[in-house]
């Protein structure tokens, strides 16, 4: 087993506003294995994005990285902690598009309006690799039709506006794509797309990620889509990671209570025709606001819970 | 609306005049929808029958042209034509709206100075002024001669109108164009920064600046400028020529001198709008820097300058370029304010002269000019917007 590509360990994110500090991110640890998906689950609120966002270094103030280490190895060079690196090191800009790069959640509006999108995806190659214009434009082609899009030609020209939501999108995965990162950074990529285009979407994703090998973090708050592309899921709430485990560990036995009242909340579990669960009922009095530590099992899970509930976990 | 109803409006004074002109009936002017031939028992109906033609015909003129494929710059000039026609009956009417005329003006100089002119005097003034004549004539003599690159006589100045007007509205195209050269050399850096860096200190003192600039008349600016060069510096520096070089041939020594002198006026004039500028700047460039495809092409690897550059930027000048035609007002007529306190030899002290004694072949030909200027910044504008916004299209 290699090194993971991403060791993140105790970060902490802190929101300054009129009201006092929002804390955003504590003590959230975990391992990015390399050339494998790793899903982030959680609700609205839950730091998913904010975490993707310290990973690129992409946290704007009134938000503040305020501890912890995220530990980058990239494929050939020295690893290094991305949150030490300064405002203006060479290495963060290697790091944002040339070895991490992002396919944000909202494709109709991740685009320049007024840049064509032959342009956009070629300044990606253009930051990170010193060719010319169009060595890169021919590069930019080649990657755009490889997410799917016909008539380079005459697309290369054209603009956001004139393509739909999920043509967009595929957009957006070959500006991620076209440096070859190590690691791909998916935020929600599918939540403002239609059912279909988002199956189109996903097996695009993960069709790229066997052909490139490269890593992936797939933010989602939807478990059947991690059923459909993840290898390890991390769930995640209020700032915290709750529990930690291969995407067999944590859909089939879900060892924390938070984790169990998601899986019964998808709509198709429960009946037709009976309320679905909410959060509350299936945790019932179990307490889940309480931070306690992630704690290693045997089988190579860790589970954030209460010391009686660890032993008891710990014991099946 | 405006187009649609324009040219008939441009070709409504002459045919109106038709009957009367000739007392017969328009035979040659009938078309399908006023057969028929117009009894001069009934001018009234004849009349109305010849406006219905005429913007009958007007409307299909119109449509003729706007079947023909013709480059988007082209038609958008020939769509002027009605507009500017329909501008010079508006500045016709305006001018000639206050009591009186240039000879009840004239007279009252030469009353207030104790000459006595008789009844004939009077007419004859009048006849030679083409003041006798119907207004829709006097128009007529006025528009023809402007579309031929005639402007007429200036009653007041006792000169050709042209000759009055190119080297003044020289200036006045160099004033307001090096103002806003000023405003944008000025207000695009400084609302970058507020923007890039909102919240400063810096910022805070530029919009401190700005507030002050924005609330300062530029007339009174002027006169500080001209009490502080004279006190301060003792130099008078009203007017944009030394005395030396003000009657001189154009050499490079005065345009030296020019230049030195242009630099008042151009702050002056250009202040406040730099002012605006600045400030709305700052404003559209925060809303786009919070917008995603900011971010996005920050995950790219783009480096911080080129990024604000390349993007928000681009997004956030836009209303400016499509205001860039209606800041030519603006401009021209804080120039005339500010003209009249440095006494600048501009159009907008003359305008001013020219609109109190009523010398309608002055007023109306600057205000004329005005208007083609600021059609044609409006036109430049649209052009502009359109090359560099790809979603603006030309259909």
């Amino acid at each position: 087993m290699t090194a993971p590509v991403l060791a993140i360990r105790d970060l902490a994110v802190e929101f300054k506003t009129d009201t006092g500090v929002t804390p955003a991110l504590s003590g959230v640890s975990f391992d990015v294995p390399r050339g494998q998906v790793t899903a982030i689950v959680g609700e609205s609120g839950s730091g998913k994005s904010v975490t993707a966002n310290c990973v690129m270094r992409l946290v704007q103030p009134p938000g503040r990285i305020t501890g912890g280490s995220i530990r980058f190895a990239p494929d050939a060079g020295d690893a290094f902690d991305v949150v030490k690196l300064a405002d203006r090191d060479p290495r963060l800009y290697d790091l944002r598009g040339g070895h991490i790069s992002m396919v944000f959640q909202e494709p109709m509006t991740a685009l320049s309006p007024v840049h064509d999108i032959g342009g956009q995806v070629a300044e990606a190659i253009l930051c990170h690799r010193d060719i010319g214009k169009e060595a890169a434009r021919a590069e930019a082609a080649q990657m755009l039709e490889r997410v799917g899009l016909d008539d380079m030609e005459r697309r290369m020209g054209m603009y956001p506006f004139e393509f739909s939501g999920g043509m967009r999108q595929r957009v957006v995965i070959a500006m991620a794509l076209v440096c070859h990162p190590e690691v791909l950074i998916c935020d929600e990529p599918t939540t403002a797309l239609d059912v279909t285009i988002q199956a189109e979407i996903l097996t695009l994703i993960r069709s790229l990620q066997h052909e490139l090998g490269n890593s992936v973090i797939f933010i989602t708050h939807d478990l059947g889509v991690v059923a459909q592309i993840a290898d390890h899921v991390v769930v995640m709430y209020q700032g915290r990671v709750l529990e930690i485990g291969t995407v067999r560990q944590v859909l089939k036995q879900p060892l924390h209570p938070y984790t169990r009242g998601l899986l019964q909340a998808i709509p198709g579990v429960v009946p037709p025709g009976e309320r679905l669960a909410t959060i509350a009922s299936v945790v019932g009095d179990a307490d889940i606001e309480t931070p306690h530590p992630l704690v290693a099992l045997a089988d190579g899970r860790q589970v954030s819970l209460p010391p009686a509930q660890l032993r008891r976990v710990a014991r099946s | 609306m405006l187009r649609a109803s324009a040219p008939g409006l441009e070709r409504k004074v002459p045919d109106m005049d038709k009957p009367t002109d000739r007392g017969g009936p328009p035979a040659d002017d009938a078309d399908g929808l006023s057969a028929g031939p117009v009894e001069n028992a009934e001018p009234r109906r004849g009349i109305a029958r010849l406006l219905r033609a005429t913007l009958a015909r007007g409307r299909l003129l119109c449509a003729a042209i706007a079947r023909i494929r013709l480059p988007y710059a082209v038609r958008r000039m020939l769509g002027m034509i009605p507009t500017l026609a329909f501008i010079s009956i508006i500045i016709f009417v305006v001018i000639q709206l206050p009591p009186g005329d240039i000879v009840t003006s004239t007279l009252d100089r030469l009353q207030a100075s104790g000459v006595e002119v008789s009844e004939e005097q009077v007419q004859n003034l009048r006849a030679q002024y083409n003041l006798d004549k119907h207004p829709a004539l006097q128009y007529l003599h006025w528009i023809g001669g402007f579309v031929v690159g005639d402007m007429g006589y200036s009653y007041m100045f006792a000169r050709p109108v042209n000759e009055l007007i190119w080297e003044r509205l020289g200036y006045t195209l160099l004033i307001t164009i090096s103002a806003m050269l000023f405003t944008w050399a000025v207000a695009v850096p400084l609302g970058i920064y507020s923007a890039v860096r909102q919240y400063s200190i810096t910022d805070y003192t530029l919009t401190a600046i700005a507030l002050v600039g924005l609330a300062t008349p530029p007339f009174l600016l002027a006169l500080v400028f001209l009490y502080v060069g004279f006190e301060v510096f003792g130099i008078p520096i009203g007017g944009l020529f030394s005395p030396e070089y003000r009657e001189a041939p154009w050499s490079m020594e005065r345009l030296g001198d020019l230049l030195t002198h242009l630099w008042i006026p151009m702050v002056v004039v250009g202040l406040g709008s730099t002012a605006v500028t600045m400030r709305i700047l700052r404003a559209n460039l925060l809303d786009e820097l919070k917008k995603p495809y900011v971010v996005t092409a920050r995950a790219k690897g783009v480096r911080p300058a080129r990024l604000v550059l390349k993007y928000p930027f681009r997004i956030a000048i836009n209303p400016f370029i499509s205001t860039l035609g209606l800041q030519l007002p603006a401009l021209v007529s804080g120039e005339a304010i500010v003209s009249i306190v440095l006494n600048l030899p501009t159009t907008g002290k003359m305008l001013l002269d020219a609109l109190l004694a009523q010398d309608m072949y002055l007023a109306g030909s600057v205000v004329m000019l005005l208007a083609i200027l600021i059609l044609l910044g409006l036109l430049l504008s649209d052009l502009m917007l359109a090359w560099i916004d790809p979603r603006i299209r030309y259909e």
